[in-house]
């Protein structure tokens, strides 16, 4: 399980990198290398280059500016997960990090890299979906930003062009009267979910003002509960509003069958979840009242 | 009197080293110019080979040497067949590269040798294989059909042989009967995973004609015996040591993996040490595997729930060849009966081949198929009579007082009859029961199930024969100058503690601290005769060997140091490293001991000189040495055990299942081992725990799968799922000791007991938590969250 | 049936230039000249010649290849040596004292028969030191401390002894601070 021969370089700026990308198509770009790497000593991907982005100051780093954290593409999963500041801001970050892999993992692996590899069944795209967080992808002269739905389009796959590099990650805060909850299942502890939920509700009077539902292992990609959030919007996060959002709930799971599970039980965990991360959310919603 | 050794949590000498990262295992050992092998394995499951193509891979920059079947002599032939058995009627033994055809995905066809391993994986890339493949039939109901595809063509329903062992009447217990319970039960293909993968060194030295072999084995001295007939060396020039090795579980014990022959080969070849460092993908795809059977199971009680006779015929996939023998089915169909008096049964079973990596034997070996079958048998007999699963068992046990319990007829796989030897079953259940507190959780799971919350509890009970022969040996010796004592036996240590334990037995004996013993095992040329690391044997066969050696060496310690000290022998005993006359503080310390009976003529150091204050060691007349007598303190001695002897034990657990989302949280887990005398509780209980994670695995989490044309679909740790920390139960253990009478130390072995009952532990808990949905009996592991969920989707549509 | 053949484009680029690396391990500078591909596990066990750091999957699942890169545990298996360059690297062989007296982590697991074979232990007592340096106050309770472990696999002990090593740890560290 060795990799195959590659050329390395560390570029120090973005626009290095850019270009040594753009000069190579079998170039890939090495963040934290917890997925990459992997994938090379298994001889699964075997680049022509690796332009390794761990010299780039400009992609370290991260803040909390107004209501939104913005998260430079390098920073280590586990700083973004210790930060007090961003616990405040966002707690939900911290919940869902903590299904991410294990400690040592998230040390290295980068909040970029987990965005950029964009697996399915991966907890921070799934956050950044429910969170209704932004993308911010560099090229030579421009810079866009993708909007997370906008922004996964498939397992493994992301609007990201292959001389685009993503930069940054920028995650609203949470919102007031908003309370949060993450919740999967995963055959281990630290593995990818099987299904997993992420639930924003917001309260006024006792009704929900606004919910963001997403889901990750039950599709192709990170998954919006669209129909789901209808269903309580403007109700009380109870009773018949929420199971009606549970059983909507269950269409989103489309992914096939695979070895861990049917389609059909997926279809039930997204609705069990759904219940649950909503209540557990609306919970969180009146505690912070 | 003696030190207490024996019995005591004595920490183990081993571990510093090893925590300071300065074990040495196979790849930590430099072997300066060593060159470094890889395989070309099969991509198909089953094919003729057309054609191989290593001129790339030869040009290739590093590349030493390409190895096919063609270049490498002799030894282009079929491995082995280690245990031959008289019905095996169509064994089938893998050649180490493959000839004309492949019969798994994983199968070494080429080896290359290079000057590492990244370019030697690289050249395994440049090797073109044609393959013509051929049809598989994956299924191990199907594939004994008769228009199956056959994997070897001579194999009619790719059975290797037809079996079938019977004790008692069957026939007329059946006749009897007034009831019959009827399961079909399904373990899953797994692998034993030790976390260093396999890996060999060889280093020939031509000027000396000698061959040094490090191989992560459990068999050190049958792999040099097999070494040297394969290339007609003398033995005395083979010597194959197994260093610090990662955990074993069985698939060190299997030989010749082919690496293991070819590695030497290329080493004389070549003329310079070569490495083959086996990586996790290969280990799982090219190492030895275990686990599925398919038993088909009935047993014949009375209305009260007593079993009056049994009879099972199951399939059991061997692989796409057997070169260990039936021992793993053996087990199965010989431990069905469990601790059961069950007077009456009868087992049939045949091997299968399928095209998958061989099946040798994993820890417990056979012993989980055959407590699955029978304890879902017993659980579903307690369901249908109305019964408690804890008083059925009751009723069935053997006695304390029926022990030796003979099973006529039945042999094991030491090739003698099965006896179990000491128990008290009935016991180990009660006090299990008392301490699960089975009322108490009746109640609690009563409450619980009120809030919409399902609790289960499960139990298994097993037994394990043990100890099987046929011989190891002890050899001790007192070091002059140190008086340090120095201990060989033939086994191989794979973590279990083996030192410790040993260094226990001697220290016992001998006086000396259990510090001062120095164990060196795995290595023959620090011990020629013996066996292997199997079937939790090592405490019993070598344990008692070098036990009775170190017996032979008290006898000679206390005559000598009684005639040094002038002393009656009555008067001395031996603790601290010294030898003492009774009530007095006159002392002579082991080494001065062991000086003392080796007449020396040069006094060149402390001891010799110290030895020369006491009188004599030996009081006879004539030469120095006494005539029929050797220098110094040594002896050796041998064990060999009557028959297996069996331990047993029992597991329970508290399980709460989620019927919504399908998962598992165990509240509990309690289990009870007897191994009969322990000689060290801390290492009894490391084994018994980590036999229990292993067992969770096998439960809840770990099975090696395969598509349709034979192709492993999770060879890899992301998704074969060996259980974390998280996912391992903390499990209280508690202990009965029953010692046997078979061996002096009254030991039985406890390497593989934790893992026997755990699947059917988890399937019985699940069983009763999920109750009120009156789902179908469980009748498969390992057991999944999305099969929980397909039971529960039935139970709710039917 | 599609007849699979051997895959030529994953041997990669046919040159291998060599890149020179400089790092500080376990309080020493090395020099050396690797090639790109070299993981970072290789280059310890083998150019190194620190062979305590383990391997036993090369994918990043075990953990028995965890080291300290620049203040934090991570896999060396998921790293290539030339991303080390310029870094501080721990090993095992770093964590007892000089006279080979045992950290409080390495003394716990003797103490608490937290090791059968020895093969995962190295990189279990890298992950830990780690985080008991991050977290001198730990959590204690029984789930925090296997989620804690859950990054390493154990074949042999089946983990009671670890999560009993963890605890003593914490508790031998806190009495020498
Ligand atoms: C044992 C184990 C368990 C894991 N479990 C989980 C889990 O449960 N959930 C989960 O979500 N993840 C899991 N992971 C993956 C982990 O979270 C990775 O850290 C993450 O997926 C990738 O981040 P990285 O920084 O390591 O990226 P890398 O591996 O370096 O890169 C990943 C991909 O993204 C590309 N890339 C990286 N950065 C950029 C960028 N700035 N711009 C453009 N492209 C870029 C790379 O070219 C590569 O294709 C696990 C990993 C391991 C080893
Ligand atoms: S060898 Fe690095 S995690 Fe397994
Ligand atoms: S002690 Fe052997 S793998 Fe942990």
């Amino acid at each position: 399980m060795k990799p195959a021969l590659f050329a390395y370089v560390a570029p120090q700026s973005v626009e290095e990198a850019l270009e040594l990308l753009a000069s190579d198509e079998m170039a890939r770009p090495l963040a934290g290398g917890q997925s990459l790497i992997p994938t090379m000593n298994f001889r699964i991907a075997a680049p022509s280059a690796l332009v390794d982005l761990r010299r780039i100051g400009a992609l370290n780093g991260h803040a909390v500016e107004g209501d939104v954290i913005r998260v430079g593409a390098m920073t280590r999963q586990r700083d973004l997960e210790r930060d007090e500041a961003v616990q405040r801001a966002n707690p939900l970050i911290a919940e869902v990090l903590g299904n991410v892999a294990h400690i040592v993992i998230r040390n290295r692996g980068t909040v970029g890299g987990s965005i950029a590899h964009a697996d399915a069944a991966a907890e921070l795209p799934c956050m950044l979906v429910a969170t209704g967080g932004t993308v911010v992808a560099r090229r030579a002269g421009g810079e866009r930003t993708i909007a997370a739905e906008d922004f996964f389009l498939f397992h493994m796959t992301t609007a990201l062009e292959a001389v685009e590099l993503l930069t940054e990650v920028r995650i609203p805060a949470l919102p007031p009267h908003t309370g949060y909850a993450f919740q999967e299942v995963a055959r281990r502890h630290g593995d990818y979910a099987l299904a997993g939920v992420c639930a924003l509700v917001t309260l006024k009077d006792g009704v929900c003002s606004a919910v963001r539902l997403a889901a990750c292992g039950v599709a192709s990609k990170p998954t919006r509960l669209a129909e789901a959030e209808a269903a309580l919007l403007g109700a009380p996060p109870e009773g018949e509003a929420l199971a009606r959002a549970a059983e909507a709930a269950r269409d989103y799971a489309t992914a096939a069958d695979d070895r861990q599970a049917s389609t059909d039980y997926r279809r039930d965990l997204a609705s069990a979840l759904v219940r649950r991360t909503v209540t557990k959310a609306a919970d969180r919603a009146r505690e912070r009242a | 009197m003696s030190t207490r050794q024996f019995g005591e949590p004595i920490a183990r000498n081993a571990d510093a080293a090893l925590l300071r990262g300065e074990g040495s295992f196979i790849d930590d050992i430099d072997l300066p110019g060593a060159l470094h092998a890889a395989f070309a394995r099969s991509m198909v499951a089953r094919a003729k080979i057309r054609a191989i193509d290593t001129s790339a891979a030869e040009s290739l920059d590093g590349v030493v040497k390409v190895y096919t079947c063609d270049n490498i002599g002799a030894l282009d032939a079929p491995l082995p067949l280690l245990i031959p058995a008289p019905d095996l009627t169509h064994p089938k033994t893998q050649r180490p590269l493959a000839r004309d055809d492949v019969f798994y995905v994983g199968q070494s066809i080429a080896m290359v040798v290079a000057v590492d391993r990244y370019v030697a994986e690289d050249a395994v890339r440049l090797i073109d294989i044609d393959y013509d493949p051929l049809p598989v039939e994956m299924d191990l109901e199907r594939a004994v059909a008769d228009d199956a595809p056959r994997i070897h063509p001579d194999v009619p329903n790719n059975t290797a042989g037809r079996f079938r062992v019977e004790t008692g009447d069957t026939d007329a217990a059946f006749a009897q009967a007034e009831h019959i319970t009827r399961v079909k039960i399904r373990l899953e293909r797994s692998t034993a995973a030790p976390l260093e993968c396999r890996a060999i060194a060889a280093r020939w030295e031509a000027v000396t004609g000698e061959l040094t072999v490090w191989d992560g084995t459990q068999a050190t001295l049958s792999v040099r015996g097999g070494l040297a007939s394969l290339f007609q060396i003398d033995e005395d020039k083979v010597r194959v040591i197994a260093p610090n090795v990662g955990g074993g579980f069985g698939q060190k014990i299997m030989m010749f993996h082919p690496d293991e022959v070819l590695v030497p080969l290329a080493s004389m070849e070549l003329g310079r040490p070569v490495k083959y460092i086996e990586d996790r993908v290969e280990n799982f795809i090219g190492a030895s595997q275990e686990r599925t059977q398919i038993h088909t199971l009935e047993i014949a009680a009375t209305k009260d729930g007593r079993v009056i006779g049994l009879k099972d015929d199951f399939l059991h996939d061997t692989g796409a060849f057997i070169p260990y023998g039936i021992a793993v089915a053996h087990v199965s169909s010989t431990s069905i009966a469990g601790p059961y008096r069950i007077p009456n049964f009868r087992v049939t079973f045949r091997p299968v081949y399928l095209p998958m990596v061989q099946v040798t034997p994993y820890r417990g070996c056979g012993r989980p198929h055959a407590c699955y079958a029978i304890e879902r048998a017993m659980d579903q007999l307690a369901d249908e009579l109305g019964l408690d699963r804890f008083e059925v068992r009751r009723r069935n046990f053997i006695g304390k007082d029926e022990f030796p319990y003979p099973r006529e007829g039945l042999i094991f796989a030491d090739g003698l009859q099965v006896i179990y030897d000491s128990g008290d079953y009935e016991e180990a259940l009660e006090k299990l029961r008392q301490a699960i507190d089975v009322e108490g959780f009746r109640a609690e799971q009563a409450a619980a199930r009120e809030e919409g919350r399902y609790l289960g509890l499960g139990l298994g009970f097993y037994v394990e024969g043990t100890g099987l022969g046929p011989y190891e040996g002890g050899h001790i010796k007192i070091h002059p100058i140190t008086g340090k004592v120095y201990v060989n036996t033939g086994l191989t240590d794979q973590g279990q503690g083996h030192e410790t334990v040993f260094a226990q037995i001697a220290a016992e004996q001998t006086g000396a601290r259990v510090e001062d013993v120095i164990v060196v095992e795995g290595d023959t040329g620090a011990f020629e005769w013996g066996v292997a690391t199997f079937a939790s044997r090592a405490a019993v066969c070598s344990g008692n060997a070098i036990h009775m050696a170190a017996v032979k060496a008290r006898a000679q310690i206390v005559e000598a140091a009684a005639n040094m000290m002038e002393c009656s022998q009555e008067d001395i005993e031996l603790h601290d490293g010294a030898a003492w006359v009774k009530g007095t503080d006159r002392k002579a310390m082991l080494a001065e001991v062991a000086t003392a009976t080796n007449p020396l003529r040069y006094a060149f150091n402390e001891p010799s000189k110290s030895a020369t204050q006491f009188a004599p060691a030996s009081r006879h007349d004539g030469p120095p040495l006494a005539e029929g007598r050797t220098p110094g303190i040594e002896a050796t001695d041998y064990y060999s055990p009557p028959h297996a002897t069996w331990a047993f034990g029992a597991h329970a657990a508290v399980i709460e299942v989620d019927p919504e989302l399908c998962t598992i949280e165990v509240k509990r887990y309690i289990c009870i081992h007897d191994c009969g005398r322990m000689i060290n509780p801390t290492i009894v209980d490391g084994q018994v725990m980590g036999g229990i994670a292993q067992g969770v695995g096998g439960a809840f989490y770990e099975r090696c799968e395969f598509d349709e044309e034979g192709t492993p679909l999770n060879a890899n740790f992301m998704d074969f799922l060996m259980p974390y920390a998280t996912e391992v139960p903390n499990a209280e253990i508690m202990h009965s000791e029953t010692p046997t009478p078979l061996n002096p130390l009254g030991v039985k072995g406890v390497g593989e007991a934790g893992t026997i009952p755990v699947a059917q532990v988890y399937a019985s808990a699940v069983e009763d938590a999920l109750r009120p949905f009156g789902i179908a009996p469980i009748r498969e592991a390992p057991l999944t969250p999305d099969a929980i969920h397909r039971m529960l989707k039935q139970a709710r549509t039917s | 049936m599609a007849r699979p053949t051997a895959r030529k484009e994953l041997i990669g680029q046919s040159s291998d230039p060599r890149v020179p690396v400089s790092m500080t391990v376990n309080g020493e500078r090395v020099e050396r000249e690797v090639s790109p591909r070299m993981l970072l596990s290789d280059f310890i066990r083998h150019e190194l010649r620190l062979t305590g750091t383990h391997v036993g999957c090369e994918h990043g699942v075990c953990g028995c290849c965890t080291v300290i890169i620049d203040g934090k545990a991570g896999r060396s298996c998921l790293a290539f040596a030339v991303q080390a360059d310029g870094a501080d690297i721990r090993t095992i062989e770093s964590v007892a004292a000089p006279d080979g007296s045992l950290h409080p982590v390495q003394q716990a697991f003797r103490e608490c028969h937290g090791l059968q074979c020895g093969y995962c232990t190295p990189g279990f007592v890298m992950s830990i030191v780690d985080y008991l340096e991050d977290n001198p106050d730990p959590d204690l309770s029984e789930d925090a401390i296997r989620e804690v472990l859950s990054g390493n696999l154990c074949r042999c002990t089946g983990y009671k002894n670890i999560v009993a090593a963890f605890r003593r740890s914490a508790e031998l560290m806190r009495g020498s601070r």
